[in-house]
């Protein structure tokens, strides 16, 4: 980890706290009142804005080759991508892109 | 939503609805038990993620008690891998903060569509039940509510501590275990891949509709296309375009009312 440990507690309490306070939130202090709609409609889409956003990159560009493209973990990424589509499974898509990648990196050495 | 009506005992609609005669005759203690055993089949999901959070964090070079600290105090399995992952590339503290609160901004949906049903509890509860509000204890917990309008307050608690009980605690338990077990991964397997094919497994079933097709493939492509900024700056502008495009297709493809 090339943060310090001083920063990875910072992190965690940090996170901890804020987590609680989103929600906390509503329940806890705002009680009732309604969202505005525009709000909504943006929270709705927070994950799958986000940890898209977080995954291109590695998938992409990934660190463990120097961030090469691999073919190994493209496909790797590609098969969990259509199991995930199709399945509707979150388990069923790590087991094929796990599966893919193993197959991938033992064919291709 | 609607304010939650008083539970009246009513025969007629009672035995018209064994279901909910069922859910309105129990105990809170019933009630516990009912919510775990409906929480149970989560399990399947909750500790193998569990332990590859303990596993990639142990990797990436975190101690067995910040493992631990994040399953316990954060409790949000996809914002833990998030400061995981921008940790190890070296981000700034305040981006890898932002980030990660960002996956859990979520969660303020789900406290505010649970006012109707538990706004009304006490402060202690409330304070409980916003320290164990998973995405999978949100979703059973809202579903019993609606089904059944007129349990009692004690009757909605009791499910609610009942359905978190079986998750929360082997998550600890789970990624502490991953902990242990990676410290003593051999070298060589390909672990630096496990997370960015977790995160695509949890979003694929996400996309059901063009809305959500438009956010992830923009905040996909903005991700790329801003790979060259500082570790995870990136990600602070890309994301945001995705949800602008998300709300954006959204508005575009429901049918206004007239």
């Amino acid at each position: 980890m090339p943060v310090s440990d001083l920063t990875v507690w910072a992190v965690i309490l940090i996170l901890g706290v804020g987590t609680y306070l989103i929600r906390w939130s509503f329940l806890g202090v705002l009680g009732g009142r309604d969202l505005p709609e525009w709000v909504l409609r943006l929270l709705r889409y927070t994950p799958v804005a986000v940890l898209p956003a977080l995954v291109a990159p590695l998938v992409v560009w990934p660190a463990a080759t120097g961030g090469e493209p691999d073919p190994a973990r493209m496909a790797a990424a590609a098969a969990t991508v259509i199991a995930g589509l199709w399945t509707h499974n979150v388990l069923a898509a790590i087991a094929a892109g796990g599966g893919t990648l193993a197959l991938m990196l033992y064919v291709l050495g | 939503m609607s304010p939650t009506p008083e539970p009246r005992p009513d025969p007629a609609q009672e035995t018209a609805d064994p279901i909910t005669a069922r859910a309105l005759a129990r105990t809170p203690r019933q009630a516990f038990w009912h919510g775990m055993w409906q929480s149970l089949p989560f399990l399947i999901v909750i500790v193998p993620f569990a332990l590859l959070f303990g596993v990639v964090a142990s990797e990436a070079g975190l101690d067995l008690a910040q493992v631990m600290g994040f399953s316990v105090l954060v409790l949000a399995g996809a914002s833990q891998f998030t400061a995981v992952q921008l940790m190890s590339d070296n981000a700034p503290a305040i981006i890898v903060i932002l980030s990660s609160l960002a996956v859990n901004l979520r969660m303020a949906m789900y406290s505010a569509s649970l006012v109707p049903w538990l706004g009304n509890a006490a402060g202690r509860h409330k304070a409980w039940i916003a320290y164990v509000l998973i995405d999978q204890s949100y979703a059973l917990s809202i579903q019993h509510y609606e089904r059944h309008p007129r349990l009692s307050m004690p009757q909605r608690l009791a499910y609610f501590a009942g359905c978190v009980t079986p998750l929360c605690i082997p998550w600890m338990i789970a990624t502490g275990v991953g902990a242990v077990i990676g410290n003593a991964m051999p070298e060589g397997i390909a672990l630096d891949f496990a997370l960015p094919i977790t995160f695509l497994a949890m979003i694929a079933p996400m996309l059901r509709t063009p809305a959500h097709l438009a956010a992830c493939f923009t905040a996909i492509l903005s991700a790329l296309l801003l790979a060259g900024l500082p570790s995870g700056l990136g990600l602070l502008i890309a994301a945001p375009l995705g949800m602008i495009a998300g709300a954006v297709v959204e508005t575009r493809t429901t049918p206004k009312e007239i």
